[in-house]
């Protein structure tokens, strides 16, 4: 056997291989060091990727960046992180189960026994403003006049301090909706859970899709004959009415969504795969290795996939965006998240109803489509960087 | 030559601009050719010929760079306006090319295509054209003429496809004919065929010929001039009487012995039968209609009988849809077929898919195309160690991949290439690649589905012999399927002639080279080794 002779023979120090490539912490072979190279070519999608990344990241910790309870506290010599724990008001000299840290009181007592410090926005995305300068929804505090400015402090302020008008109230930068929420602490939730959604439905829909593609072209025949009918008798199920039906009963949350949006999305990908596997299944290397014994399952994964990953790749931008835009629209229909759950649907939704506020439709509007254009954008370096004619040369 | 020569080239240059680097594919050569006779350009793939016909009728690529002359009837071609140019091709200058599939318009009828290049340049019209159109065809040799007008070109074999180019090429009675490879993609006995019909035609009227081939065979018997180039460079030129006999560059020498040769080693008849296959039988079913009903088959194979020997070799010959690779595929059991097949005294023919696989170990095969045999994502090392993986030999990856430098090493290859990616190699090293990954598993019995019929006739006979030397080394079986009766000879033992799924002519390809029984071999024999059409009809157009 050369299997147990060159055994032998590496332990004799006899070697005709060539020692193999130092590794960094991740190795890349050369054809992904191309591909890598080609993405970072296409500099407006490398810029976007950039972008993006920093503004999901930065949404990630939206906890820390608007949230009514303060990061960390300093109250008679003891450390608090009300960010993470719930402390009795008691703790503090009032009776409520849970603290109010954005009330005067309660401020003023820590602040005279200690320090707070507060996250840059003072707001989470449920918390609701009273002392609004004027009636919801309010301008962005930029927006308002001297006079509207001074008013407001006048309510807040001790009698007797003097009135320094905007500087002297909590700003709203982008102003509030019609409830008085910040829109700005709304918009970092919102953004996040959007994101976080349709990146969860694209995934999971692609991994199914293709799977399930992969099977059906590989395999042909019968299996291929009954899935894409069963496809088809499953496509044509409406799935708006479906939805409107289901929120009618139960109270949808993020996962109930998911999954039932789920159930549908998972079709897209498969036509395009399923293709790609009947094409790529008659390649001669696909051939070769059957003839080496190696199992369907390996082929496909190894020999066929890849091959398939160009068309996926160049689809997934498109299901990423979808998913994100259907979780906008049904919540902007009023069949989404639950209400009063942070979502950009529901800003486009109070925009249309308050056009006398355009600030919550404008910054609806161009939170949406800066982040559909930047997955885009991404989507479309990441099919450039998987071009076969641009890789192997 | 007293008088100007028809078509004279003089310092032509190609570059090929790609990203910031040009590529040279024609440095500077020159030639000539006169009316009446007919110029033969030779060389690998690669050496830079079809770029040299093309760019004489301005058909490159616009990142092409040309300079240079090419002086037709003491016009410039290479300068002359566009319009000019139009008016020129297609009528005194005429190209016919390689791939009869698909340098025809699938869309449009035969009468269509040949009268589309009559009303261009003559004014041709109605019935008039028909005529033409008909001479035409009758003159390329295609029967019924008249009721072949209608006919599309996939109604048409790949033989009669090619003449139907040549009818184009001829219609406006050209004094220059371009032929790029025209026989490359069709069987033996149609290139023949074509050879004559062409070498029939250039003489009765009197055109000037530039043939564009890598097949020394046809150029001795088809050329009056020949030059040999080589990497963008003529090395060598002149008569062919004169290059054949005395060959002064070490490339001309090296091609004209380049020809497989030699004899396959003597097989043992007291060596034990590795595979014995009979009455085997591949048919896939014919459906028509609503309910699918199976209407008829098409016999891919009907009823093979074989017995290899270890250490023998079989040669299965025939023309394109005799059946051969599907054969080669049945008896593998890569695909399903009727008949018993014997391995080593066991009947594998209703094993499953499963069943098969530790069995795959000793039964391998090497492809045809080695630009399409190995996935272009992974590396050579991956691509040999594959089979190992696959069949669970427990291997460290150190052990492993000496495993793999070894059978690179055997195959002729350098094993210091082997975290290379086959886009990296030339045709020859990746059927090398190939063959290692077929041996690394040290199989008993080796398909070989036409493995030479893609490379280059130098790489052709290096692989011929590797193959010759790793069957002596190792015993091994071989199922040769070729096309190329000039490889069978230099590797079979026994010969099975195929056409259309049955065996024509089976028995010792000593005896069956040396004296042929049936008209089909005769012909195919004739056609392969002399090129010589056969009139009998026993072949196919």
């Amino acid at each position: 056997m050369a299997a147990a002779s060159s055994r032998a023979e590496v332990k004799a120090g006899l070697r005709l291989a060539p020692p193999l490539p130092k590794s960094g912490m991740i190795r890349l072979t050369p054809l992904n060091q191309r591909r890598l190279a080609n993405f970072r070519h296409n500099k407006r999608g490398y810029w976007s990727f950039w972008i993006f990344i920093i503004l999901f990241v930065i949404s990630l910790f939206a906890e820390f960046i608007a949230n009514d309870r303060p990061l960390i506290a300093s109250y008679k010599g003891e450390l608090l992180f009300p960010i993470f724990r719930d402390y009795p008001e008691s703790k503090f000299g009032g009776f409520l189960a849970r603290t109010d840290y954005r009330d005067p009181f309660v401020a003023d007592e820590i602040k005279a026994h200690g320090w707070i410090i507060w996250p840059p926005i003072h707001y989470s995305y449920r918390t609701i403003e009273r002392s609004l300068p004027t009636p919801a929804p309010s301008p962005p505090t930029w927006m308002l006049t001297k006079a509207q400015c001074e008013a407001a402090a006048a309510r807040v302020l001790p009698p007797g301090q003097p009135n320094r008008g905007c500087a002297d109230i909590e700003w709203n930068w982008l102003g509030t909706d019609d409830q008085g929420r910040d829109v700005a602490a709304r918009l970092i939730y919102g953004f996040r859970i959007s994101i976080l959604f349709g990146l969860a439905l694209a995934s999971i829909s692609s991994v199914v899709g293709v799977a399930a593609g992969a099977v059906q072209g590989y395999f042909g025949g019968w299996t291929d004959l009954i899935m894409q009918r069963l496809i088809e008798i499953w496509s044509s199920v409406p799935q708006l009415y479906l939805l409107i039906i289901l929120s009618s009963i139960i109270t949808p949350s993020f996962f109930v969504l998911l999954g039932t949006l789920l159930l549908f999305s998972w079709v897209s990908l498969v036509h395009v795969v399923r293709a790609e596997f009947l094409r790529a299944r008659n390649f001669e290397y696909v051939t070769a290795a059957r003839a080496l014994g190696l199992s369907n399952a390996r082929i496909m994964v190894k020999h066929v996939l890849p091959n398939a990953m160009v068309a996926t790749l160049t689809f997934l931008p498109f299901v990423l965006n979808g998913s994100i835009s259907t979780l906008t629209a049904l919540d902007f229909l009023g069949f989404g998240l639950p209400s009063g759950s942070a979502s950009l649907g529901e800003l486009l939704l109070e925009g249309e109803s308050n056009l006398q506020a355009p600030w919550l439709g404008l910054t609806g509007f161009f939170v949406i489509a800066i982040m559909l254009s930047l997955l885009i954008f991404i989507g479309e370096a990441v099919r450039d960087a998987f071009d076969p004619r641009k890789t192997i040369a | 030559m007293s008088e100007a020569p028809l078509l004279d080239v003089r310092d032509l240059s190609v570059t090929f601009r790609a990203g910031g680097d040009a590529v040279a594919a024609v440095k500077g050569i020159s030639f000539s050719l006169a009316r009446g006779r007919t110029l033969a350009i030779v060389g690998e793939s690669g050496s830079g010929k079809s770029v040299t016909a093309l760019s004489i009728l301005r058909l490159l690529p616009p990142a092409a760079h040309v300079s240079g002359t090419a002086l037709f009837k003491g016009e410039d071609l290479l300068k002359c306006s566009e319009r000019r140019l139009r008016a020129i091709r297609g009528a005194a200058v005429t190209m016919v090319f390689q791939e009869p599939m698909t340098s025809l318009n699938p869309l449009h009828t035969i009468e269509r295509q040949i009268g589309e290049i009559l009303e261009l340049h003559g004014a041709r019209k109605g019935p008039a054209l028909r005529q033409r159109v008909v001479e035409l065809l009758t003159e390329v040799g295609i029967p019924d003429p008249a009721q072949r007008l209608s006919a599309y070109p996939h109604q048409l074999s790949g033989g009669q496809r090619q003449r139907v180019m040549i009818a184009m090429g001829l219609a406006n009675r050209p004094d220059l004919f371009i032929a790029d490879e025209p026989t490359t993609a069709l069987d033996v006995t149609v290139q023949a065929q074509i050879l004559t019909l062409l070498k029939d035609l250039q003489k009765r009227h009197d055109m000037a010929m530039l043939f564009i081939t890598h097949d020394l065979n046809i150029v001795r018997k088809l050329a009056d001039d020949v030059a040999v180039m080589q990497r963008g460079e003529i090395v060598e030129a002149g008569s062919v009487a004169q290059i054949f006999r005395s060959p002064q560059h070490p490339y001309t020498q090296a091609l004209l012995a380049a020809e497989p040769k030699g004899v396959p080693p003597q097989s043992d008849p007291s060596a034990p039968v590795v595979l014995e296959a009979q009455d085997v039988r591949v048919h896939f079913p014919i459906r028509r209609g609503l309910l699918r009903r199976t209407i008829g088959a098409v016999k891919a194979v009907d009823g093979i009988s074989l017995s290899l020997r270890q250490g023998e070799t079989i040669g299965v010959v025939g023309e394109s849809g005799s059946g051969k690779t599907t054969l080669g595929l049945a008896v593998l059991r890569l695909i399903r077929s009727q008949g018993p097949i014997v391995y080593l005294g066991q009947r594998i023919d209703g094993l499953k898919f499963r069943a098969m696989r530790p069995l795959r170990r000793d039964m391998q095969i090497v492809f045809q195309d080695p630009y399409g045999s190995l996935s272009p994502r992974l590396s050579i090392a991956d691509i040999v160690a594959e089979g190992l993986i696959a069949q669970g030999t427990r291997l460290s990856l150190d052990e492993r991949r000496e495993t793999v430098a070894r059978a690179l090493a055997d195959t002729g290859l350098d094993p210091a290439a082997m975290d290379r990616y086959p886009h990296e190699f030339s045709g020859g090293q990746r059927q090398r690649v190939a063959i290692a990954r077929a041996m690394v598993l040290e199989p008993k019995f080796v398909v070989l589905d036409e493995p030479t019929s893609a490379l280059d006739m130098s790489v052709q006979a290096q692989i011929v012999d590797l193959l010759r030397h790793l069957q002596e080394k190792r015993q091994l079986a071989y199922l040769f399927i070729s096309h190329d009766l000039r490889v069978v000879k230099a590797l079979a033992n026994e010969i099975i002639v195929m056409r259309h799924g049955k065996v024509v002519e089976q028995g010792a390809a000593t005896e069956i080279f040396a004296n042929p029984q049936s008209d089909y071999t005769k012909a195919l024999f004739a056609a392969a080794f002399a090129i010589e059409a056969d009139r009998s009809g026993v072949v196919a157009q």
